[in-house]
């Protein structure tokens, strides 16, 4: 019995978008961010989501970091309905299941790298104990170890996104959303943090990233693409069909 | 939620950073408290002043006025009918109740003093031997007025210091004649530099026996009687008796009005504790100020922090967390800033007491703990406005910004 909803879990999806929709009214006007778009994401997936400008692709990362809700529609995430929680509850999944990395980094500035690196964990009331080998192992990984009591102003932009990187996947999540991660960086930065981002996933993260780069998008093992609103191609059901 | 240590890690560390807003802050919420201090401690030294100088004269007092006192209310004297004088007679009679120690009947007019060329206009005070005790006076030389029967004149005189001067110069008074009125007195005593004692300045003065100033003034009556009461227990008990006294001997009539030293006191209490109280109040007007400037400048912090309070959100803080962020923010500028005060307070009660070291500089412990109370009232409740603006900040909107 037990050993049956162990490999029901399995098989469901990770990430399960139902038909969701999102209404931003600005004045008279009312836009339509998302209009009836569904998503399963399974664990350990590397998905690109692509599409011009104004298409959706933040708020549909949004919606799946519990940042924004829908109007309509249902999400579960792992199996919980999550869209029909209270702000305390969400805030509670976001802190324990989900990594968030930004285009613009959102570094606290007066955080030291190893401390911006703690701070979910400070949230999460973790032990400092327990937390300081995290926040050392972590700075190994991502080769930050002579910055760790440099302030953000004191980094390069690719050394930033390395410290963002870091205080997301310090949580372990099940899911790290990232929203152009590289859009502020140069080639050469931004190709870094990619390869950064894939050996997350190459140890098992399921990552979802909106990206502008095509060279970047094709990289991701499923590509999505949007267009007012919707997911008009999904490089899985391409192959599917 | 965050653990404690954490959390006033985070509130530091931000307070820190911000330093000119914090210092600010820190400043308006400094001086509110300390003008609470400062002002709330003149008013308790005034009320300590004016309180032990009544102390000083006794509090086993009782005063004897003629008149009915307007505030016992009762029906209106009928026509004709004029409150009946005090007299040397009821004085004598009030002296045999066993509760009470001594008794001075008490004339005042003014008349001119002279000596040779110099003459002054001062008041003239007919008493016994008994108002050496009761006002506790101090002599610079001679003696006072002697113990003799109240209704005997006697042409001796005892002068305020500040007389003995002006008439004498340099000279000894002691054993001159001096003429008050149309009458010639001999001296027999000056009055010590006693300063004021509540109203009439002793220094500027001249005593006579009350037989001898009723002669003067041409009058039988007396301007009231101080009784001194054997022990203060007895002082309601004392109070009755007199006012029995009088009525018997004032054919049935309560036509004088007997107060305790004591009534005068507690009045005198009460209308300076008002007195500092309102003085406190607007200086805690200040606090308000200051208040309402934290709440400002923390509603700038809170757009300042936008994206912060956004990022905060997305790594899972949840609305209370972050509320209680920047509410614990304010309490501790708040707090520090009362602390502040309070030390600047005292600090400058310490230069006023060098200045002024007569004066008791005295800071309510009430007064202390109301400013420190309302600092940190102050600081949460102008500190909640802000803190759910930050905690109710739509994180998409915040992160959107740079
Ligand atoms: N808070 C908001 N209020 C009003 N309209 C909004 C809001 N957020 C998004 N929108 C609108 O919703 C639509 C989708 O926005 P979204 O940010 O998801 O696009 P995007 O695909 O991420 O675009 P970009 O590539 O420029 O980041 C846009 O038309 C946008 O103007
Ligand atoms: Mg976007």
């Amino acid at each position: 019995m037990i050993s049956g909803v162990a490999s029901l879990a399995r098989q469901s999806a990770m990430i399960e978008v139902q038909g969701i929709s999102r209404v931003f009214s600005v004045g008279d006007e009312q836009v339509l961010a998302l209009q009836d778009v569904s998503l399963s994401v399974h664990a350990g997936e590397y998905i690109s989501i692509m599409g011009p400008s104004g298409s959706g692709k933040s708020t549909l990362l949004n919606t799946i970091g519990l940042l924004d809700r829908p109007d309509t529609g249902r999400y579960l995430l792992e199996g919980l309905d999550v869209t029909r929680m209270t702000d305390e509850e969400q805030a509670r999944i976001r802190r324990e299941r989900i990594g968030f990395i930004f285009q613009f980094f959102h570094l606290i500035p007066r955080l030291t790298a190893a401390e911006n690196i703690e701070l979910p964990l400070v949230l999460a009331s973790i032990p400092p104990a327990e937390r300081r080998p995290r926040v050392a192992a972590m700075l190994a990984a991502l080769q930050l170890q002579e910055r760790a009591n440099h302030r953000p102003d004191q980094l390069s932009g690719g050394q930033r996104q390395r410290v963002a990187i870091a205080r997301a996947a310090i949580i372990r999540p099940a899911v790290l959303l990232a929203d152009e991660p590289t859009g502020n960086l140069d080639r050469a930065a931004g190709t870094e943090v990619v390869r950064i981002i894939e050996e997350l996933h190459a140890n098992g993260l399921t990552v979802i990233m909106v990206t502008h780069d095509p060279e970047l998008g094709r990289r991701a093992g499923r590509r999505l693409r949007m267009q007012d609103g919707r997911i008009v191609a999904d490089s899985d059901h391409d192959a599917a069909a | 939620m965050m653990r404690l240590p954490d959390i006033g890690r985070f509130v530091l560390r931000a307070l820190t950073t911000a330093r000119l807003r914090t210092a600010l802050m820190l400043l308006a919420m400094a001086i509110g408290v300390a003008s609470v201090v400062v002002l709330t401690s003149l008013g308790e030294g005034a009320r300590l002043y004016v309180t032990g100088q009544f102390a000083a004269l006794g509090s086993n007092l009782l005063i004897v006025l003629p008149g009915r006192s307007e505030t016992t209310g009762g029906p209106p004297p009928l026509l004709g009918e004029t409150p009946r004088d005090l007299t040397l007679e009821d004085a004598g009679a009030l002296g045999r109740h066993h509760a009470v120690r001594y008794v001075a009947p008490l004339v005042v007019g003014s008349a001119a003093v002279s000596h040779g060329q110099r003459e002054r206009e001062v008041a003239v005070l007919g008493s016994t031997a008994s108002l050496f005790a009761i006002r506790n006076l101090q002599m610079d030389r001679g003696s006072f007025l002697p113990a003799i029967d109240p209704t005997q004149a006697l042409s001796v005189c005892v002068l305020g210091s500040k007389l003995a001067r002006e008439l004498f110069v340099n000279a000894n008074p002691l054993g001159q004649w001096v003429r008050v009125g149309s009458s010639r007195f001999r001296v027999i005593g000056v009055l010590a530099e006693a300063g004021v004692s509540i109203g009439v300045d002793l220094a500027d003065i001249v005593f006579i026996p009350v037989a001898s100033a009723q002669a003067l003034f041409n009058t039988s009556s007396l301007f009231r009687i101080m009784i001194e009461v054997q022990d203060r227990d007895q002082l309601p008990a004392a109070k009755k008796a007199v006012q029995e006294t009088i009525r018997v001997r004032h054919d049935g009539e309560d036509d004088v009005t007997v107060i305790a030293q004591d009534a005068v006191l507690a009045t005198f209490d009460r209308i300076f504790l008002t007195l500092t109280l309102a003085v406190g109040g607007i200086a805690a007007i200040s606090l308000l100020v200051a208040g309402i400037l934290i709440m400002n400048v923390m509603l700038v912090a809170v757009s300042q922090r936008t994206a912060e309070i956004g990022l905060l959100k997305a790594l899972g803080a949840p609305p209370r967390q972050i509320m209680l962020l920047f509410l614990v923010e304010s309490v501790i500028l708040a707090l520090i800033g009362a602390v502040l005060g309070v030390a600047a307070g005292f600090g400058s009660n310490w230069l006023l007491a060098q200045a002024y070291p007569d004066f008791p500089l005295q800071v309510p412990v009430w007064a202390l703990a109301a400013a420190l109370g309302v600092a940190i009232s102050a600081g949460i409740l102008f500190g909640i406005m802000p803190a759910r603006r930050a905690a109710r900040l739509d994180p998409v909107v915040a992160l959107s910004r740079r």
